[in-house]
C-alpha cells in the first residue's frame, strides 16, 4: 500500500544571494503535504535540471530576484525537455516585470508569482497543474 | 522496454522513475524490483548516521568526492546517495535539504543522489529505503551511501540495512556516560569525530576512546577471549567535513572494513540478517493483508468490541483469528 506525494524541487538559479521567499514557499508546500527538495542558492540551470531528473519531481519552482529570468528560465525548460521531462511543471517566483510574464507563460512556464502572492494560491495552482498525479511513469 | 531493462542499460531517467515507483510501492514498482533482484548484491552499502547538524551531509559530499577522485592508480567507483529527511507528522510533507551541501557533486555522471522522506518510519530510514537501495545496487553503483535522518539514540535501523555504519559525533554533545549508553555508538563500524576544529574535541575524543576500550574488554570479561572471527575495533577518526580534512582516512577505513567483512564471513552474516529482517517485515504486512481479506470489517469490529468490553483478551483474540475461527 503505497503513498503518492507531490515532489517539488525549489531552486534558486543565478547569482542573487537571498532565499527567504524560496524558503517561505518551501515551508508552505511542506505544510500542504508535499515533499520539497530544497537545493539552496546559486544553482546553474544544468544543476537544477540534473536534480529534477535524479529526484523525479513533478514540479520545479524557480526563485529569481536578479532580473536574469529571461536567460535562466528558457535554459531550464530546454534542459528538462531534452532529458525527457517535458511533463514537469515549472513555476517562477520573484521579481518579474509584468511585460515578461506573458512571454514566460508562452515558453511553457505554468505560473509566475510576484511579491505578495498568497502561498494558498501557489498550492492551488500546483494541485491544478499536477492533477491527479496521472503523469506517465514509463520512460 | 520495461523500466528494469532501461535501468540495467544505464538510463538515468528510468532509474529515477523506478525509484519513485518503488518508493510508492506501486504494483509495477514491486514487479520490476523482483526482476532486478538477481542483479543486486554487488554494492557496498554504507550507512551514515548521527545527530541533526553533526555534518552528515557535508561528510557524505566529501566522501563521494574522494571516492570519485582517487589516487591516479585507482579507478573511481560509481556512487549513489540515498538521503533521508523526516516527514512532518502533521501534514505528511517534508523539506528534503540534504542536496544543499552536495553542490560540488553536480555534473558528475558517476554520481546519483536521491532524497527521500521518512514517511512516518521511526528507525532513521524510511520503510522503502531498503528497496531503493536495491534498485541502485542493481543499476551498478559500487557504493551506496545511505544518510539517515538526524538520529538520537534509538534510530538504529540502519545497522540492519548497511554493511558498514559510520556514526558521526561532534564535540560538546555530552559526557563519557553518554558514550557508554546503549544505542547509536553500539552500531558504529567507523566513528567520525566531525567539527574537529571546534572546542571540546579533546574531551569528546577521550570519552569515545574510553567507550571503545570498554567495548574491546568485553570479550575477555565474558570469558570469550578467542572470538571465532577476528574482532573489528571501530577506528575513531577526526574530520572537518566542510573543508574535506580527514576524509581520506575515512575512505581508507571504509575499504578496510569491507576487506574485514569479506575475510571474516561477516559480510554474509550481515546480508542474512538484512534479508531476515526484510522477510519478516514482508511477512507481517502480508499477514495483516490476509487478515483483512479473510475477516470482514464487521467481524473484525465485533472482535474489537469484545476486547474493549473485556469479554476476551487481545491474546485470546489472536488465537481465535489465527485459527481462522471467528465467532
Amino acid at each position: 500500500m503505497g503513498q503518492r506525494k507531490i515532489r517539488v524541487l525549489i531552486a534558486k538559479p543565478g547569482l542573487d544571494g537571498h532565499d527567504r521567499g524560496a524558503k517561505v514557499v518551501a515551508r508552505a508546500l511542506r505544510d500542504a503535504g508535499m515533499e520539497v527538495i530544497y537545493t539552496g542558492l546559486r544553482q546553474t540551470p544544468e544543476m537544477i535540471a540534473e536534480a529534477a531528473l535524479q529526484e523525479d519531481v513533478d514540479v520545479v519552482g524557480l526563485s529569481i530576484l536578479s532580473g536574469a529570468h529571461m536567460a535562466l528560465v528558457p535554459r531550464v525548460l530546454e534542459l528538462l525537455r531534452a532529458q525527457g521531462q517535458e511533463n514537469v511543471k515549472v513555476f517562477v517566483g520573484g521579481i518579474i516585470p509584468d511585460e515578461d510574464v506573458p512571454r514566460l507563460l508562452e515558453m511553457g512556464v505554468a505560473g509566475v508569482y510576484g511579491p505578495g502572492t498568497l502561498t494558498e494560491q501557489i498550492i492551488r495552482d500546483i494541485y491544478a497543474a499536477v492533477g491527479e498525479l496521472d503523469r506517465p511513469l514509463r520512460s | 522496454m520495461s523500466l528494469a531493462e532501461s535501468v540495467l542499460q544505464g538510463n538515468r531517467l528510468a532509474l529515477a522513475r523506478l525509484l519513485s515507483q518503488v518508493e510508492n510501492e506501486t504494483e509495477e514498482g514491486l514487479a520490476e524490483l523482483n526482476r532486478l533482484f538477481p542483479y543486486t548484491g554487488k554494492a557496498h552499502l554504507v550507512g551514515i548516521t548521527g545527530a541533526p547538524g553533526s555534518g552528515k551531509s557535508s561528510l557524505v559530499t566529501q566522501l563521494v568526492y574522494a571516492l570519485r577522485h582517487p589516487a591516479p592508480e585507482q579507478k573511481p567507483v560509481r556512487v549513489a546517495v540515498v538521503a533521508v529527511d523526516p516527514s512532518s507528522p502533521f501534514s505528511g510533507g517534508a523539506i528534503l535539504g540534504d542536496r544543499i551541501r552536495m553542490r560540488e557533486l553536480a555534473g558528475d555522471q558517476g554520481v546519483f543522489i536521491r532524497s527521500m522522506a521518512s514517511r512516518g518510519a521511526l528507525g532513521g530510514v524510511a520503510a522503502s529505503t531498503a528497496n531503493l537501495v536495491s534498485v541502485l545496487d542493481a543499476a551498478g553503483f559500487e557504493i551506496v551511501l545511505i544518510e539517515t535522518v538526524g538520529a538520537g539514540q534509538t534510530e538504529v535501523e540502519i545497522a540492519r540495512l548497511a554493511h558498514t555504519v559510520i556514526v558521526v559525533e561532534v564535540p560538546g554533545l555530552g559526557d563519557d556516560v553518554q558514550a557508554i549508553k546503549a544505542g547509536l555508538l553500539e552500531i558504529a563500524d567507523i566513528i567520525v569525530l566531525n567539527k574537529a576544529d571546534q572546542p571540546g574535541v579533546e574531551n569528546a575524543e577521550r570519552a569515545l576512546r574510553t567507550m571503545l576500550e570498554l567495548a574491546s574488554a568485553r570479550g575477555t570479561l565474558s570469558g570469550n577471549a578467542q572470538p571465532a572471527s577476528p574482532q573489528w575495533t571501530p577506528p575513531l577518526l577526526r574530520t572537518v567535513a566542510t573543508e574535506g580534512r580527514g576524509v581520506q582516512a575515512v575512505v581508507e577505513a571504509l575499504y578496510n572494513h569491507r576487506n574485514f567483512l569479506c575475510q571474516s564471513g561477516e559480510w554474509e552474516r550481515r546480508e542474512r540478517l538484512r534479508f531476515q529482517t526484510q522477510l519478516e517485515n514482508l511477512f507481517q504486512a502480508a499477514l495483516i493483508k490476509r487478515l483483512h481479506e479473510t475477516v470482514s470489517a464487521t467481524e473484525y469490529g465485533h472482535i474489537l468490541d469484545r476486547i474493549v468490553s473485556r469479554q476476551i483478551s487481545p491474546w485470546k483474540a489472536l488465537e481465535i483469528l489465527l485459527d481462522g475461527v471467528v465467532q
